[in-house]
């Protein structure tokens, strides 16, 4: 009984790391780079403005798709490693 | 074959097909017309939950906004993309393993209480029903400008197609005839933009061309940003706005996105856990594809309208009357006058229209010199500007007859997943689950049915005084939704702590205060004129009415975590409930609780 909790435990760990590591990349292409942060990127243009207007009307949806997918494959194989996945 | 007829042939046929649809898949029984009988393959589900998010907001109204403000506006484009993240990874994949159908099932057992079960569903309802309001007036353009009625009449025509439309069939036959309209609307959408990237920057991909050059071999946005400075009105590509608003207006978007009902619903309907991660992906790709082309459209839009009322650059001469009432690139002008929603006056009687910021103190002097008395294109709503962008760019009518069939898709199928989620949070949440338990299947259909008209009658009255263009409307639902379901969701799932008090006082909390922020702002039920303050002077600093659900969110948890602290810990088999949550194994058929 102790030994499936320990299991269940590691497994919300990695579970809770990888959703921490994935928000901050979620949060830093968004708030970051398309936000507060675009006056630092301001030097590197892109088609006729800059990486932060990019960022906010185009480059934050590319990396969400791509974080979702990467999550959703991620986690399966963490169920799996974990034997906690759907028979 | 004049205009008119065309747009007639493309929505009747786009309706043929749907109706043909719901009619062959027609929901049987309950299972079946809240959750679809749960065989829904996740790309399916991606493509029909794209159509149900992807409302009258995305399509008619948000290019729009984008268009006339540029660069602040991204939010929307962000904050509606963004929200898919934290559906993915924080709610979808532990709400189908509980696996009920409706999210105030899940709230009311996690917090096990009915109470809290009850305030989730006026919170859900709150929600949607001023979403519901953004879509009828998508929906009462739409019908305005293809039937060539003022938008008033369009509405009321429009509220009744919704009502015999959502009546038709449960999820069933939405979800079907949803991945049909997913197809018309993204079609309609994608058309017009690369014939429009085409014209301007020789890029067939819309997204691309955005970031390219024009004939001339300047970039697109150089030459946009030149063109609106020269007419008084600000940078397209630079920021205006407060940044902690847009922050906190991106941020309720998000959040909004991840608390909506009807979107959270889809999610229940996949077979297993691991394909409600792969769903939310799928669902983003066919959102993005619309995504990554409305900021196209709108600064292609921008361009086209002023070289329109400039053909001579604007350092010439501005367009003449005689040339907006004779020559066909202007003919969608007199159009959409039709609808009460474009107008234009030639103030100081020199049969030019001059269109160019009044407010701007350089232009002032300009005017001044030129013998202008104020900007002369009176009235030109944002709701319009997709729709009329084909017949603006000269594009043939057949493009135009399948844009505005991909307005109506985007907002009936939003209309009508929303009035499901409606119709089913009063019939199966409220009526069966807490007043009237013994009820049949037959009367609680009759009840959900019943309770859509209902919606409708209230999202037509308080749609005629609309508190801002439809995207703003919605936004407005989402912020509702970001106070209030959101964080009960998120603490339901990822803490062992929060119990039945704590959660009832913080959506309590975090609805109450978002609604009378925006109602301070907004109007009263949106009555014009009962309002306290406007979003140009809002009550806290920078934080405008829409950006509100943000904070209201945070309100949420510190509530429900200091009344948690004062109250009976939860109970051992709830923290059980929720250890089982986590864990996608044993995730069987989900069950109605009936």
């Amino acid at each position: 009984m102790s030994q499936q909790n320990d299991t269940k435990n590691a497994y919300w760990q990695a579970n809770l790391r990888l959703i921490g590591i994935s928000l901050v990349i979620w949060a830093s292409v968004s708030f970051g780079f398309g936000i507060i942060l675009r006056p630092l990127l301001s030097g590197i243009s892109v088609g006729g403005t800059d990486l932060g207007f990019w960022f906010a009307q185009q480059g934050s949806i590319l990396v969400f798709l791509a974080l979702i997918f990467f999550y959703a494959w991620r986690m399966n194989k963490v169920d799996r490693e974990h034997g906690v996945d759907e028979e | 074959m004049d205009q008119f007829t065309i747009n007639l042939l493309f929505v009747g046929a786009s309706f043929a097909l749907y109706i043909g649809i719901a009619v062959w898949a027609r929901a049987g029984s309950t299972t079946e017309f809240y959750a679809a009988g749960r065989g829904v393959h996740p790309v399916t589900n991606g493509m029909a939950t794209a159509a149900d998010w992807m409302s009258a907001a995305s399509f008619i109204s948000m290019a729009g906004l984008i268009a006339f403000t540029g660069y602040d506006n991204s939010s929307f484009l962000m904050g509606w993309t963004g929200g898919y993240v934290l559906l993915a990874l924080l709610l979808a994949p532990y709400l189908r393993k509980f696996g009920k159908f409706t999210v105030s099932e899940f709230i009311g057992d996690r917090f096990y209480s009915p109470t809290a079960r009850m305030v989730a569903v006026i919170c859900l309802l709150v929600a949607s029903i001023t979403y519901v309001i953004g879509q009828m007036q998508g929906v009462g353009i739409a019908f305005g400008r293809f039937l060539e009625i003022d938008a008033f009449w369009g509405l009321l025509v429009g509220a009744c197609v919704v009502f015999a439309y959502a009546v038709f069939g449960g999820m069933k036959g939405v979800t079907y005839t949803q991945v049909a309209q997913y197809c018309v609307l993204i079609t309609a959408y994608t058309i017009p933009a690369v014939f429009i990237s085409l014209q301007i920057t020789g890029n067939p991909i819309p997204a691309l061309g955005l970031f390219g050059d024009t004939a001339s071999g300047e970039p697109l946005l150089t030459k946009l940003d030149q063109i609106v400075t020269d007419l008084g009105f600000k940078e397209y590509t630079a920021p205006h706005g407060s940044t902690l608003n847009m922050v906190l207006f991106t941020l309720s978007l998000m959040i909004g996105t991840a608390g909506l009902p009807h979107v959270i619903m889809r999610f229940f309907t996949v077979p297993k856990v691991s394909d409600a991660r792969w769903s939310a992906g799928w669902t983003l790709v066919f959102i993005a594809l619309l995504y990554l082309t409305a900021p196209a459209v709108g600064a292609m839009a921008r361009l086209n309208i002023s070289e329109l009322m400039w053909p001579n650059g604007t350092a010439g001469e501005a367009v003449t009357i005689q040339q907006i009432d004779n020559a066909p690139e202007y003919a969608w002008m007199e159009t959409w006058k039709k609808t009460g929603l474009l107008d234009w006056e030639d103030k100081n009687g020199d049969g030019k229209i001059q269109y160019y910021n009044d407010a701007n103190a350089e232009l002032q002097a300009k005017a001044e010199e030129k013998g202008w008395k104020g900007n002369e294109l009176t009235k030109f709503n944002r709701d319009i500007l997709v729709l009329a962008n084909p017949e603006i760019a000269s594009l043939p009518g057949w493009v135009i007859g399948l844009v505005a069939a991909g307005g109506l898709a985007a907002a009936l199928s939003t209309a009508a997943g929303l009035l499901l989620a409606i119709s089913s949070a009063i019939s199966h949440d409220l009526l069966k689950g807490q007043f009237t338990p013994k009820m049949s299947e037959r009367s609680e259909l009759l009840a959900a049915r019943l309770s859509m008209a209902a919606a409708i009658v209230v999202a037509v009255l308080l749609g005629l005084n609309p508190p801002g263009f439809a995207a703003q409307t919605v936004a407005l639902a989402f912020g509702l939704a970001a106070a209030s379901i959101f964080p009960a969701l998120m603490m339901g799932i990822f803490s062992t702590r929060i119990n039945n008090s704590g959660a009832v006082a913080g959506m309590l909390a975090g609805l109450v205060v978002t609604l009378v922020y925006i109602f301070l702002h907004k109007g009263w039920f949106f009555i014009p004129d009962t309002n306290s303050f406007s979003d140009a002077d809002p009550l806290l600093g920078p934080i405008k009415s829409t950006s509100f659900g943000a904070i209201g969110a945070a309100v949420n948890f510190a509530v429900a975590y200091i009344v948690t602290g004062m109250t009976k810990e939860i109970p051992q088999e709830i923290k059980a409930l929720v250890e089982s949550v986590r864990v996608p194994r044993g995730a069987g058929a989900a069950a109605a609780d009936h």
